[in-house]
């Protein structure tokens, strides 16, 4: 009797998680599957990265730099739900719907055709009490994920754009650190970032899910905002960077906000987003230098000696990344050393 | 295993008997953390710790080597002496501080946190923080590459920090910023650049404190370009603060890096803020200091700033001792208003402010209305100095108190909900 009881109590602990041993497992934000292919609502194929009919694959157009990482986005609605169109922030999505992201490493940057090693699938799943995150760590057979509430460092190399052979401890969140990136709005609330009407509007992709009533609320299509892309001015471009790098915590509400530095894309003073702000509670960030942006002086402002570090306590972004954004840097230090003017105190 | 199963397993665990268990003698539920626990198992008790629960660490070395968040309110985190359990994070890879909380209502107690590369113990928005009992050492001792911050407390509400240590911080070692209704007493901070900061803060009590061997003992400061910079309403009482002459070892580029090495206290455009029944000697630079935004010669871009210090009541402190030599950018300038007064040997009073006005709120007038005034008074044989900065014009610096003659309403003690 005693004994029925304990393994009662176990049965339903193991119920209470989802605990599907890899049987299918339906979409919810308070009881997560433990295998990434239980969520077949999602996923065809997991090792394929096939999604399941009805959920969509989709693109941004300035990808967040994640230490040379490859990311396959998809979006889930709940059959016969649409998400609302808003002119700047996220999307507004039903509850039941999931974006899914999988990261992976080419085994040669250099021909995609080599194919890639799977790291990790990240969900977020808005429930009726608003979106949580879960990551995914894919099993040494690269078949299936497994749920990893705590984090994990994956040990990966690649071949490089340069033909060079690169290494990463490669680190996956834990559940708390969701939103460290996604509490934009403020620390307690998890919003996406991905599904903004800049971020997608590129590729008739806006335009497919208007029509596939999956967007509605959209205005006409002239009113789109679009992101700066290769052909864009140099500001914009830099702007743009700043946005989808920094912008989630540097922004009036984001985790950065006792900075003061805001790089959000709608900020227009230039001493906000950092040209001669002096820095704050920077500490070692500063790396002695004065001012977060010197016009003309990449070398001595802040904000390159920043996004150029790789020390835990000086790297900006703070999460997400090991290694230097090349191409990020240099965007910033040609924005910076075109700009005129001092700072004078 | 899942995670509930695994839960379960140390609830149960953590219900048993052991002598050791560091859950022993916790009400209600509480997640136990065995001595040398990896990284991902102090993150995940992090996580599994439900509203209102205990996460207790046994006694022991935790070798820590990524940020640990905490996200779940009214959480206790407890070790077994801010000397037994201790949390190196001496080889930290990933994350800009030690410890994240971004909840409300939890109490920190009773361990050690060492080495973080970056901040230590960060508190972000909270509504309620409670930090007690705790050590934050970087165990090099003083050292540039040393982490910035200890406690730290940003924007938060209803904050005690009380009975702890802090040694080493590259910044502040308690820093209290653009946060309200805030206590910290009995604490002691030791070899950080500034030993206590409340910046951009408000309703600030900081009592019964003990600060030596930093740059700068106690420092109460109004910066620009922040969110939060209209705070007013900080109490400095009946702390010990002396030989505060570690040289400045901030990293260049931060405001703390112009604290003159051997300063004792230390008010930079603050409002509201009432100094008294402090013991403070044997500095090298100044036993207190007052200072406008304007000599730091650094650039403001913030139009809705308040540069001027205003409403300050110093008085009835004790202050001794002979600050011959006055260090960085700021000591100099103490030493060229000196030097207008008298020939060398340059000493500087106790107590020093730049001198410097509002023209708005001067208006015609020669001086602030009284609300805004300046005041000290009784505080024993002290000398003072009105600088004028800046120096080199027509007005030559001043000894004279006379026009500081004048007392503000005493600050409320903060209440603590």
């Amino acid at each position: 009797m005693k004994l029925l009881a304990i393994l009662a109590t176990i049965l339903a602990s193991l119920a209470a998680c989802g605990d599907d041993g890899g049987a299918p497992c339906a979409i919810d934000a308070t009881n997560l599957c433990t295998k990434l292919s239980s969520y077949t609502a999602l996923f065809a194929d997991v090792a394929s990265q096939t999604p399941a009919d009805g959920t969509v694959p989709f693109t941004v157009a300035t990808p967040l730099f994640a230490d040379y990482t490859t990311k396959q986005r998809f979006l889930y609605l709940p059959p016969g739900s649409a998400m609302t169109w808003h002119d700047t922030t996220a999307f507004d999505l039903p509850s039941g719907s999931v974006l899914v992201k999988t990261f992976g490493y080419l085994h040669d940057r250099r021909d995609p055709s080599s194919g890639e090693r799977l790291l990790e699938t990240r969900l977020l799943i808005k429930g009726d009490a608003g979106w949580s995150g879960a990551a995914y760590v894919y099993n040494d057979d690269q078949k299936d994920a497994t749920l990893q509430v705590a984090g994990d460092v994956i040990d990966a190399s690649w071949i490089h754009d340069d033909g060079a052979t690169r290494t990463n401890g490669y680190i996956v969140p834990n559940k708390n650190q969701c939103r460290s990136c996604h509490g934009e709005t403020d620390e307690n609330t998890i919003t996406p970032l991905g599904p903004k009407a800049r971020h997608l509007n590129q590729g008739g992709q806006l335009e497919a899910l208007v029509a596939g009533g999956q967007l509605v609320g959209a205005p006409d299509p002239t009113a789109w905002p679009r992101e700066a892309d290769a052909s864009s001015t140099l500001d914009a471009r830099a702007r743009t960077w700043l946005d989808v790098t920094c912008a989630h915590c540097h922004n009036p509400t984001g985790m950065a906000r006792t900075s003061g530095l805001f790089l959000d894309y709608a900020e227009t003073a230039p001493a906000v987003f950092g040209i001669c702000k002096a820095p704050v509670a920077t500490g070692r960030g500063s790396g002695g230098r004065a001012y977060d942006i010197v016009p003309g002086m990449p070398d001595a402002s802040i904000m390159t000696y920043r996004i150029e570090a790789t020390e835990p306590e000086i790297k900006m972004p703070e999460l997400g990344r090991n290694l230097v954004d090349d191409a990020g840097v240099a965007l910033i230090r040609q924005w910076i050393t075109e700009m005129t003017g001092t700072c004078s105190g | 295993m899942s995670r509930c199963l695994a839960l379960s397993l140390i609830l149960a665990l953590s219900s048993g008997c052991s002598d050791d268990d560091p859950c022993a003698g916790v009400s209600g539920k509480c997640v136990a953390v065995s001595s040398g626990a990896s990284t991902t198992t102090i993150q995940k008790a992090m996580i599994d710790v439900t509203d209102g629960g205990t996460v207790a660490f046994a006694a022991g070395h935790y070798n820590v080597t990524g940020e640990i968040s905490l996200d779940t309110n009214h959480v206790t985190v407890k070790g077994a002496g801010k000397d037994a359990t201790v949390l190196s994070f001496a080889n930290q890879t990933d994350g800009a501080q030690g410890l994240l909380v971004t909840a409300d209502g939890v109490t920190l107690t009773d361990f050690a946190v060492e080495d973080t590369p970056g901040d230590a113990i960060k508190i972000l928005g909270a509504n309620g923080i409670s930090l007690q009992r705790l050590r934050v050492e970087w165990t090099r001792g003083a050292n540039e590459t040393n982490g910035s911050y200890g406690l730290y407390p940003v924007q938060c509400k209803n904050v005690l920090i009380e009975d702890s240590t802090v040694i080493g911080a590259s910044d502040s070692g308690v820093y209290v910023g653009q946060s309200d209704n805030i206590v910290v007493r009995g604490n002691t901070v030791n070899q950080n650049v500034a030993g206590i900061e409340i910046e951009n803060s408000s309703h600030a009590e900081v009592h019964d404190n003990t600060a030596t061997g930093n740059t700068g003992g106690i420092l109460v400061f109004n910066l620009p370009g922040l969110e939060v910079e209209t705070a007013s309403g900080t109490a400095v009482h009946d702390n010990e603060v002396f030989e505060n002459n570690e040289p400045n070892f901030a990293p260049a580029g931060n405001i703390v890096g112009l604290v003159p090495t051997g300063t004792g206290i230390a008010i930079l455009a603050a409002h509201g803020v009432e100094i008294f029944h402090n013991h403070i000697h044997d500095h090298k630079t100044v036993n207190i200091g007052v200072i406008s935004y304007v000599p730091t010669m650094i650039a403001i871009t913030d139009p809705t700033y308040d540069e001027f210090p205003t409403a300050l009541h110093i008085h009835d402190n004790t202050l001794a001792g002979t600050s011959d030599m006055p260090t960085g950018e700021l000591g100099a300038l103490l030493i060229t208003a000196i030097a207008e007064l008298h020939p060398a040997p340059y000493i500087v009073p106790d107590l020093v402010w730049d001198g410097v006005l509002d023209p708005a709120r001067i208006g015609t007038g020669t001086d602030y209305a009284e609300a805004d005034k300046i005041c000290i008074h009784d505080n024993g044989d002290a000398d003072f100095l009105n600088m004028h900065y800046p120096t080199g014009d027509a007005v030559l610096p001043t000894p004279d108190l006379a026009p500081h003659a004048c007392m503000h309403p005493a600050m409320p003690t903060v209440v603590l909900p």
